[in-house]
C-alpha cells in the first residue's frame, strides 16, 4: 500500500513544501473509520484550481466516505472519525477553530440521489443556499437565471420558475440541484455519482455542465462509469480494498490511467476486467 | 386538466378503466349488505341469538353463506379469497354500526333544540326549561373555542419545538424528553385540572377561561409532541444533507428546509391535538366552571364550554334542558368531525399540489 502511494508522489506530491502556493483542495494522509471500521486509509490527493478529477474504483473502496471527508459531511455519522489533513487553499479545513457551515459554503456538493427541496419552487430551491446561509445579494434575478444557465436548465424552466422542485424529471432535479449548489459560488464542488440515476440524454447534459464548470471552479466527481470518467475528467484517482480500508492505487492525468496507468490493476478496473 | 389532444387522432378509441368497480356493483353490493343487516335483525327477534352481538354474528354468517353458495364455478384460491373478502367486509360493518348508532342517537335526541339562534345567543334571559326557540349555546361555543385557541397558542409551538429536539437536535435529553411526553400522555385529565387549580386558579383567587386554556394545553402537549415527531421523522435525510451541504447551519436547515417540508402534517398534529381536548370536561369543571353569558376575556372569570354546558343541562334534569344538552352534543360532534375533515383536507391539499404539479410537467414533456 505504501508502495502505491510511494509511485505516485511525482503527480500526487505528499508534502504541501513541495509547491507551498498551492491553490485548490489537498489532502494529505488522510483516513477515515465508522465506529472501529477502517473504511478509508492514507489518501494523499492534490485537486488543482480549475480541473476535473474522477474517482473511480469498484463499490465499497470509500470513494463516497473520501468525498464526503472533503467538505465535513463525514462528521454527521455519529461514530464517524478522521485522521490526516484536508487543506483548502493550504489552510486545514479540520482546524478546530473553522466552522464546518463556512467550509461546506466553500466547498459544495451534489449528492447521487436528487434532492430538491419538495416545499420550495424552481426559483426558491437556486436562491435556497443564499437564504439558508443568510448571504447577502440584491440581483436575486441575475443569480436564478446565471445559475439555471450554467447548469444547462435555464432554457427547460424559464417559463416556470413558480413551479415545484419536485414537478421536473429526474435529470432536471439533479440540474436543478447543481444550480442551487452553484449559487453560494463555492470554490470546490464534489459529485457523489450525480448521473447514476438518470438516462443518457440527462448524463451528457450534465457532463457538458461540468466541463463549462471547470472553467471557473475545482470539480471531484465519484463515477462508476468508466466512459463519463474519460470524458469529463482531466485527473483520475483510483481506489481499491482488499476487504481492509480503502486505498488509493494510483493517481495521474486521465488519459494516462486510460491507456498506459502505472499499475496492472488500474489497468484491469479501466478495461472492465473487474468491479 | 386531462391533455386530451385537440385533434382527435384516434377515432373511435376512449379511454376505458376495466379493473374499476361499476357503479351499479356498488350499489348491489351496498343494497345486498343492507338486506343482509336486516335480514340479521330478524333473525335477532325471532331466534336466541339477541342484542347487538347476536345481530353481529348473525350479520357475519348470512353474508358468509351467501358468498359460499354463490359461484360454483370459483375455484378453491378465490373461493377462499372471496371468504375472507366478505368476512372483513362484514367486520367492518359491525364496527361502524355502533359508531352510527351514536351519531343517529345524538341527532335524533338533539334535532329539536336547534335553530338559528341557537349558535348566536346565550342563557342570560332564559331557563333551561324554556322553550327551545329561545337561548342557546353561543357563549359554549365561543368558551370553548377561546380556550382551545389558547392552548393551541400554547402547545403548537412547544410541540412542534420538542419534535425538532427529539429529530433534529437528538440532545443529550432526548431520552428524558420522550418519557416526560409519553408519561404526560397518561396523566388522567382531572389530574391536569387539579395542577391547574392548585397553580393558577387558587393563586389568582378566580377561575377563568386561561386557567382552562392552561389545563387544556397540559392535555394537548403529548399529542402534538409525538405526532409532529411522528411527522418529522418522515422527512427524508437527503434534504438535511442538502441544506448543510449549502453552508446552512442546524436552526436554519431544520426551519428551513424540514419544517416547510411538512407543514401539512404539522397542521394536522395541532387539529389531533385540539380534536383530542375540546370534549374535555373534568379539567374545565376545575378550571373554567360555567356560566350563563358569553364571556370574552380569557382573564374575567367564569367561563362557559361546550362540555360543561352539556354537563349542566343534563344535570337539571328536566325534558327540555336533556335536548339542550343533546343538541350541544350534537355542535360537540360535528366540530370534532369538522376539525378532522379540516386536518385531511389539509394534508391532501399539500399531496395534491405536488402531485398535479408532477402532472402537469409529464404532460408538458408529452407535448413537447
Amino acid at each position: 500500500m505504501t508502495q502505491q502511494n510511494a509511485d505516485t508522489t511525482t503527480t500526487v506530491p505528499q508534502r504541501a513544501d513541495a509547491a507551498p502556493d498551492f491553490r485548490g483542495l489537498e489532502t494529505r494522509g488522510a483516513h477515515a473509520w465508522f465506529g472501529t471500521h477502517h473504511a478509508l486509509a492514507d489518501v494523499s490527493l492534490r485537486f488543482p484550481e480549475r480541473t476535473v478529477t474522477g474517482l473511480i474504483g469498484p463499490s465499497g473502496c470509500g470513494k463516497s466516505t473520501f468525498i464526503r471527508l472533503l467538505n465535513r459531511m463525514h462528521e454527521f455519522i455519529p461514530s464517524a472519525a478522521m485522521a490526516g489533513e484536508i487543506l483548502l487553499n493550504g489552510s486545514d479545513i479540520y482546524d478546530p477553530l473553522e466552522d464546518p457551515a463556512s467550509i461546506r459554503l466553500k466547498v459544495g456538493m451534489v449528492f447521487q440521489k436528487p434532492n430538491p427541496f419538495p416545499a420550495m419552487t424552481i426559483r426558491e430551491n437556486v436562491l435556497a443556499g443564499i437564504k439558508l446561509a443568510h448571504l447577502k445579494r440584491d440581483n436575486h434575478d441575475d443569480i436564478v437565471e446565471q445559475c439555471l444557465s450554467r447548469a444547462g436548465l435555464w432554457k427547460e424552466v424559464k417559463d416556470r420558475l413558480g413551479a415545484y422542485g419536485g414537478s421536473l424529471s429526474g435529470g432536471q432535479q439533479q440540474r436543478l440541484c447543481i444550480a442551487r449548489s452553484l449559487a453560494v459560488e463555492p470554490q470546490v464542488l464534489l459529485m457523489d455519482e450525480p448521473c447514476s440515476a438518470l438516462d443518457p440524454g440527462s448524463t451528457l447534459r450534465i457532463e457538458e455542465t461540468i466541463r463549462e464548470l471547470a472553467e471557473k471552479i475545482t470539480v471531484v466527481i465519484v463515477t462508476h462509469n468508466m466512459q463519463q470518467a474519460s470524458r469529463v475528467s482531466d485527473f483520475c484517482a483510483f481506489f481499491l480494498t482488499d476487504g481492509g480500508p480503502g486505498y488509493l492505487v494510483e493517481a495521474d492525468a486521465t488519459r494516462k490511467i486510460f491507456t498506459n496507468p502505472g499499475d496492472s490493476r488500474t489497468a484491469d478496473y479501466v478495461q472492465g476486467k473487474f468491479g | 386538466m386531462n391533455s386530451v389532444p385537440a385533434v382527435d387522432q384516434y377515432p373511435g378509441v376512449e379511454p376505458l378503466r376495466p379493473w374499476a368497480v361499476t357503479r351499479s356493483t356498488r350499489l348491489k353490493n351496498l343494497s345486498r349488505l343492507a338486506v343482509f343487516a336486516f335480514v340479521a335483525f330478524l333473525v335477532t327477534i325471532i331466534t336466541p341469538l339477541a342484542k347487538f352481538d347476536g345481530w353481529a354474528v348473525a350479520f357475519l354468517l348470512i353474508n358468509v353463506a351467501w358468498v359460499v353458495g354463490q359461484n360454483s364455478r370459483l375455484g378453491a384460491k378465490e373461493r377462499r379469497d372471496a371468504v375472507l373478502r366478505v368476512v372483513f367486509t362484514s367486520l367492518a360493518v359491525v364496527a361502524f354500526v355502533p359508531w352510527l348508532s351514536i351519531f343517529v342517537t345524538v341527532l335524533l335526541k338533539g334535532y329539536r333544540a336547534i335553530y338559528p339562534g341557537y349558535f348566536f345567543s346565550d342563557m342570560r334571559t332564559s331557563t333551561p326549561e324554556d322553550e327551545f326557540n329561545i337561548g342557546g349555546a353561543g357563549h359554549a361555543i365561543v368558551g370553548s373555542l377561546i380556550m382551545v385557541a389558547i392552548a393551541t397558542v400554547i402547545t403548537l409551538p412547544l410541540g412542534i419545538l420538542s419534535g425538532i429536539y427529539l429529530t433534529e437536535v437528538r440532545g443529550r435529553m432526548t431520552f428524558l424528553v420522550r418519557f416526560i411526553v409519553q408519561s404526560m400522555a397518561g396523566v388522567p385529565s382531572v389530574v391536569a385540572g387539579l395542577f391547574i387549580f392548585t397553580t393558577v386558579v387558587q393563586p389568582m383567587g378566580k377561575y377563568s377561561g386561561m386557567a382552562g386554556g392552561l389545563a387544556l394545553a397540559v392535555l394537548m402537549l403529548p399529542t402534538v409532541s409525538r405526532t409532529a415527531e411522528e411527522v418529522l421523522k418522515l422527512v427524508p435525510d437527503d434534504l438535511r444533507s442538502a441544506g448543510y451541504a449549502l453552508g446552512a447551519r442546524q436552526w436554519r436547515t431544520a426551519i428551513m428546509v424540514v419544517l416547510p417540508t411538512v407543514k401539512s402534517g404539522l397542521i394536522t398534529a395541532g387539529i389531533l391535538g385540539i380534536a383530542r381536548v375540546i370534549g374535555e370536561t373534568a379539567p374545565l369543571l376545575l378550571t373554567s366552571l360555567n356560566t350563563n353569558g358569553f364571556v370574552w376575556n380569557p382573564a374575567g372569570g367564569t367561563v362557559a364550554s361546550l362540555p360543561t354546558y352539556i354537563f349542566s343541562m343534563f344535570m337539571y334534569g328536566t325534558e327540555y334542558s336533556a335536548a339542550r344538552a343533546w343538541t350541544g352534543s350534537l355542535v360537540l360532534l360535528v366540530l370534532v368531525f369538522g376539525f378532522f375533515t379540516l386536518a385531511r383536507r389539509l394534508g391532501a391539499t399539500a399531496a395534491q399540489t405536488a402531485k398535479t404539479d408532477s402532472r402537469k410537467a409529464r404532460n408538458l414533456k408529452k407535448k413537447s
